[in-house]
């Protein structure tokens, strides 16, 4: 808790959780897919689904999937905005097993071809948890910058990765490992105290075991 | 680390001789890891986008129920024309207070202050008195500082969000917030700050979160002007030396009490208060349909 956690953020209106936390959410997952999206399905769940639309939470988490931040004035016409930048979107209600009451499925396709499928909470003030990624519980708040490195399941691969971190000077500030099965598919989750320079993303994604990187920088606001 | 009381603060003020709003200042730098610099600019910042949504605010724009907008206006109205009891200060604060709510309900860009729905509390207090007693930009960030760390305390010792306390949460928390401000910049010391706080908190106990079809809208919009207006009467009774009999930092664990003995139906859930009247019904089931 520091005093910006209590002054601030500067936003649109009207609601911290239902319109800023949920374009943080928009925009996160967009970060997290490393590209443009060109399809999203968007199940909203408990309070986000009752009282959404009168908090502008459709507009906010198709602003957040379009880049914006939350104290874009663009928000409000996000939809629009979407039409021009060839964004289809859906939405449709959920009933998530164990949610947090503001809480968002979004089943995102990027111009790629990237699938990603995330569920996600506005959790109060603008603050925001991914909660799963593609099946994987994630948990990662786009407080910290944030890597996630899906490795075989073998030995070897988390030193490898705390030692390039340390010679980059980057403290880990909290790491999460898990995998699906013995010697299967592995993850791992480090919320770090600084940036993660383009360099470095590279080696980690080149090195021996490691399946694929991505990385979110800090969510300011 | 945060602040767990507001008598923590005072004791860092006496020992160091320092302030109130240093101590929160470095309080800051030391839990971000930042320089004096970078986090007295990211308050100036937060200051001047308060100003900057106060004079973007537009008259014609209405929320989505429809049924927000033009009254900062109006109040305004009244105001130049001489019609209002409260005198230009109060006056002014209470035209404030309203403009920026409206912006909030209308998706303009506003300050959370603590929160989106008592944004209008913490700007109208402090860009009159700025505007009205020619202060400087200096002092007012400092009366930010003063603000946050109130604020910060309230959110560790109890809460500020509707959905965990009800109204007196957010509004009171902002009154508080605001209260504390306004008694640095009227000359109120480290102790004088924390019992305006502490009074403005005592007279907003026990506010209900009741909104309106669940939204930041009714009553939310013109609560900001009961938050702002019970600041001002808090600061004036702090600095003219009367205090809270309950300390401070009692006051925020009773509203912390208090916020946990509301029922669920008066925490930000649209189910009782002004939004179980027949009228606030009416107006859900017509944004339903």
């Amino acid at each position: 808790m520091n005093v910006f956690d209590v002054m601030g953020p500067i936003m649109v209106g009207p609601s911290s959780s239902h319109t800023a936390g949920a374009v943080k959410i928009g925009y996160t997952a967009r970060k997290l897919m490393r590209e443009e999206i060109k399809e999203a399905k968007i199940y909203l769940h408990g309070s986000f689904l009752l009282t959404g639309k009168g908090h502008g939470t459709d507009k906010a988490l198709i602003a957040g999937l379009l880049g914006m931040m939350p104290d874009d004035e663009r928000i409000p016409n996000s939809f629009s905005y979407a039409k021009e930048s060839g964004l289809e979107y859906e939405f449709e209600g959920i009933e998530l097993r164990d949610a947090h009451p503001n809480s968002v499925m979004l089943k995102l396709v990027g111009i790629q071809g990237n699938k990603m499928e995330i569920i996600a909470s506005s959790i109060g003030g603008s603050s925001i948890v991914i909660n799963q990624i593609d099946g994987v519980e994630a948990d990662i708040t786009a407080a910290y910058p944030t890597l996630i490195i899906r490795n075989i399941d073998q030995p070897g691969h988390v030193s490898m990765v705390t030692s390039l971190l340390s010679k980059y000077g980057i403290n880990i500030a909290t790491m999460k490992i898990q995998r699906n099965k013995r010697g299967g598919n592995a993850v791992m989750i480090i919320e770090c105290d600084q940036e993660v320079p383009s360099e470095l993303l590279v080696l980690l994604s080149n090195a021996e075991g490691v399946k694929k990187v991505t990385y979110v920088n800090a969510v300011e606001a | 680390m945060s602040f767990r009381s507001l008598a923590e603060i005072l004791n860092k003020c006496k020992k160091e001789d320092k302030p109130f709003w240093r101590v929160v200042l470095e309080d800051d730098m030391e839990e971000r890891l930042v320089t004096e610099e970078e986090s007295f600019e990211k308050m100036k910042q937060l200051y001047m986008a308060m100003k900057g949504a106060d004079i973007a605010y537009e008259e014609g724009l209405s929320s989505t129920s429809g049924l927000v907008g033009g009254d900062g206006a109006r109040m305004g109205r009244a105001l130049s024309e001489g019609k209002t009891l409260a005198g230009p200060f109060m006056g002014e604060v209470m035209s404030k207070a309203l403009k920026m709510g409206e912006s909030n309900a209308c998706m303009k860009k506003i300050v959370a202050a603590p929160t989106g729905g008592a944004c209008g509390v913490i700007p109208a207090v402090l860009l009159t008195y700025e505007e009205q007693f020619g202060a400087f930009l200096q002092q007012m960030i400092e009366a930010m500082y003063v603000a946050a760390g109130i604020g910060q305390v309230i959110a560790v010792r109890a809460f500020i969000s509707g959905a965990a306390g009800g109204c007196q949460a957010e509004i009171g928390s902002a009154s508080a917030m605001a209260a504390g401000a306004l008694a640095y910049l009227n000359g109120g010391d480290g102790e004088c700050i924390t019992h305006a706080a502490a009074m403005s908190l005592k007279n907003l106990m026990g506010l209900a979160c009741d909104t309106v079809a669940g939204l930041v809208e009714i009553p939310c919009v013109k609560r900001n002007v009961g938050g702002a207006v019970v600041a001002i009467s808090s600061a004036d009774m702090a600095v003219a030396g009367i205090r809270s009999q309950i300390p401070p930092d009692e006051v925020i664990d009773a509203m912390r009490e208090v916020g946990e003995s509301l029922p669920r139906t008066l925490r930000e859930t649209g189910e009782g208060g002004l939004a179980a009247t027949p009228r606030g019904i009416e107006i859900k089931n017509k944004l339903m349909s």
